[in-house]
C-alpha cells in the first residue's frame, strides 16, 4: 500500500484560471492531468507539492482538430483518443504506434498527450519508494548529492521515457506553452518539441514554474512524411521503453529525399541523429543504406545504466531498431 | 481546498449516488475500499503496474489506484460489485468460474472489469482482441489461457442471450 502525501487541491476550469492558481502559489504546485506519472511519483515522494492543480476541468485542452495549418492536439487528449483518431491514423501512423505502445489500455485511457510530453525522466535509482532511496543515500535528482549512474558526473542523466515525444520531434511538431506575466497578462508561445527538451535529467524541459502545455501542433509540412516507431521493452505491454526509435522519411523506398531519426530512452532528452541526409538523400533503400544509417545510430547513441537492462546489449540493439523502424516507415520488410 | 480538510465527493457508484468525505490525497481505490466499503477492487501494486484495481469511470477502464477520487466527483463509477444482477452472477463471472479463470482470485475483479468493457463495445472479439484488452491486467496464477477462454465463453453466452 502506497499512500499519497497531503496536498491542497485546485480544479481550475480554464487555462487563465489555472495560470492564476499557479501564480498565487509560486513553487508550491504540481500540475496533474491523467495522473499516471504524477500519482506514482507522489506516492514515492518524488514530488512533494503543497497543492495539486488538476487540469481535468479545462474543456479548451480537449480535442483534436485538423485544419489548413496542420494538426492540433489538445494537452488533455488521451493516448487512447490519439491512437484511435481516424485522421491521425491516416496521416501519422508513427504517432499511432507510439501512443498505442504506451503502458497498458487503462493507462492509455487515463494518460494525456500533455502529461506524456512532460513525463518526468526515469532511472533505476529514482523510481523507487522513499525507503529504498533512503537506504542508498538518495541521489542528486532528489534529496541527495551523488549520481549512481555516472558517479563522477555533475548532472543527472535519468532517461527521457515518453514514447510519443520522439515521433513529435521527427515530424517537426511544436508545443504551445501558456504563461502569465507579473501583471497577470496571459500569453502563448510555440516552440519546436525538439527545443522543449533539455539535457538535464532533474528537469528535462524548458517549462518554467507557473507555465502550462496547452497543445501540440503538427505543421502542414509534416503531411506526406512516412512515420514509424519501434520500442524495445522487456514485455509486450506495460513497460517503459529501454530504447525507442522514431523515423520520419520524405520520399519512398525507391528514392529517399529526407530522413529524420530520433532515438530515445537513453539520456535525459531524445537524440536526433545528425548527418543522415548526406548518406540517404536521393538514394534508394537497400541493405547497404540501412546498414550505413544503423552505423551512424550506433556511433551517436550511448545507453547508460539508468534503466535496469544491460547497457552493451541496448547499444547493440540501437542499429537493429533503427533499421527496423526505417523499413517500417518505407513499408519494406525489415 | 486545503490539505487536511475533509471534502464531500459524490459519485454514481454502480448506479447509486454515494457521497464520501475525503481529503484531496485520496485515491479512487481508497475511497471505494475504505470509505464506501467496496473491497472488490483490489489494491495490488498501488502504482499502475498490475490492473487489479481496474474500475470503469464513465464506462472507461481506469486504474483506481492512480485516480484521484476528487477527479471523479460527479462521474459514474462501476466496480466488480456492480456486475452481478440481484445476486445472479454476470455471464463473465460465471465463465471465469467454469473455465478455472480465477485461481487465487486477486486479479479477477480487474480482469472482469477490463473484459466487461471489451464486451460492451465488441460482442464477438477475437482472441487477440481479448488479450490486448486484458494486457494491462497481470495474473500470477492462471497462465492467462483460462482467462481468455472465460472471456470467449462469456461473449458466446451473451451473444446467445441477445438473440
Ligand atoms: C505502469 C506504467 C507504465 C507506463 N509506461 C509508459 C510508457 O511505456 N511510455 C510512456 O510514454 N509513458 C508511460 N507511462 C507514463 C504515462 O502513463 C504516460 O506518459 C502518460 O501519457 C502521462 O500523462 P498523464 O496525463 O497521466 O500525466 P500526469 O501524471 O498527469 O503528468 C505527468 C507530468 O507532466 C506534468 N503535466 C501534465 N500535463 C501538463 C500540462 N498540460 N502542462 C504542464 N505540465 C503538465 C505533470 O506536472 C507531471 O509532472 C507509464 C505509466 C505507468 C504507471
Ligand atoms: S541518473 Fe543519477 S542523479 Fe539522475 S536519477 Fe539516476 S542516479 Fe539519480
Ligand atoms: S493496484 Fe492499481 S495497477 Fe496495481
Ligand atoms: S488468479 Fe491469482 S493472480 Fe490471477
Amino acid at each position: 500500500m502506497l499512500t499519497l502525501p497531503a496536498f491542497a487541491w485546485s480544479r481550475p476550469q480554464s487555462v487563465e484560471d489555472a495560470l492564476a492558481v499557479l501564480a498565487a502559489h509560486p513553487g508550491e504546485c504540481l500540475i496533474v492531468a491523467g495522473g499516471t506519472d504524477a500519482v506514482p511519483n507522489l506516492k514515492h515522494r518524488l514530488h512533494e507539492p503543497r497543492r495539486l492543480v488538476h487540469l481535468g476541468g479545462i474543456g479548451e485542452l480537449r480535442g483534436i482538430r485538423a485544419g489548413d495549418a496542420g494538426l492540433e492536439v489538445g494537452a488533455l487528449v488521451t493516448l487512447t483518443e490519439l491512437a484511435s483518431h481516424p485522421h491521425v491514423r491516416e496521416h501519422f501512423p508513427g504517432v499511432v504506434t507510439a501512443a498505442a505502445h504506451v503502458a497498458s489500455p487503462q493507462i492509455r485511457n487515463m494518460g494525456t498527450v500533455g502529461g506524456n510530453l512532460c513525463l518526468d525522466t526515469r532511472c533505476t535509482y529514482y523510481n523507487q519508494t522513499f525507503f529504498w532511496r533512503e537506504a542508498l543515500g538518495f541521489c542528486l535528482k532528489k534529496d541527495g548529492t551523488r549520481c549512481h549512474v555516472v558517479p563522477q558526473g555533475k548532472r543527472c542523466v535519468a532517461a527521457h521515457s515518453s514514447d510519443v515525444a520522439p515521433v513529435w520531434i521527427a515530424l517537426g511538431a511544436e508545443v504551445e506553452i501558456a504563461s502569465r506575466d507579473a501583471d497577470g497578462a496571459v500569453s502563448r508561445r510555440s516552440i519546436p518539441v525538439e527545443a522543449f527538451f533539455v539535457g538535464d535529467g532533474v528537469h528535462n524541459n524548458v517549462l518554467a514554474p507557473g507555465e502550462l502545455v496547452t497543445r501540440v501542433l503538427v505543421p502542414g509540412a509534416a503531411y506526406g512524411l512516412r512515420t514509424s516507431y519501434r520500442k524495445l521493452r522487456p514485455r509486450a505491454a506495460i513497460d517503459f521503453p529501454m530504447l525507442s526509435v522514431a523515423v520520419a522519411v520524405r520520399g519512398d523506398a525507391a528514392r529517399i529525399e529526407e530522413l529524420r531519426v530520433v532515438v530515445s530512452a537513453l539520456g535525459a532528452k531524445p537524440r536526433t541523429l545528425g548527418g543522415l541526409d548526406a548518406i540517404v538523400a536521393g538514394r534508394a533503400h537497400d541493405a547497404a543504406l540501412a546498414e550505413a544509417v544503423g552505423a551512424v545510430a550506433h556511433k551517436q547513441c550511448h545507453p547508460l545504466s539508468n534503466v535496469p537492462y544491460d547497457t552493451d546489449w541496448r547499444h547493440d540493439m540501437v542499429p537493429v531498431f533503427v533499421k527496423r523502424a526505417l523499413a517500417d516507415a518505407l513499408g519494406v520488410p525489415a | 481546498m486545503d490539505a487536511a480538510a475533509l471534502v464531500p465527493c459524490t459519485m454514481q457508484v454502480n448506479g447509486d449516488a454515494r457521497t464520501c468525505a475525503i481529503t484531496p490525497a485520496t485515491t479512487l481505490l481508497e475511497a471505494l475500499r475504505y470509505t464506501l466499503g467496496l473491497t472488490g477492487s483490489k489494491q495490488g501494486c498501488d502504482k499502475g503496474d498490475c490492473g487489479a484495481c481496474t474500475v470503469l469511470v464513465d464506462g472507461v477502464p481506469t486504474l483506481s489506484c492512480l485516480t484521484l477520487a476528487l477527479a471523479c466527483d460527479g462521474r459514474a463509477v462501476t466496480t466488480v460489485e456492480g456486475l452481478a444482477d440481484k445476486g445472479v452472477p454476470h455471464p463473465l463471472q460465471d465463465a471465469f468460474d467454469r473455465t478455472g479463470g480465477a485461481q487465487c482470485g486477486f486479479c479477477t475483479p480487474g480482469m472482469l472489469m477490463s473484459a466487461y468493457a471489451l464486451l460492451q463495445r465488441e460482442a464477438a472479439p477475437t482472441r487477440d482482441e481479448i488479450s490486448h484488452a486484458l494486457s494491462g491486467n497481470l495474473c500470477r496464477c492462471t497462465g492467462y489461457t483460462k482467462i481468455l477462454d472465460a472471456v470467449e465463453l462469456a461473449a458466446a453466452e451473451l451473444r446467445e442471450r441477445a438473440k
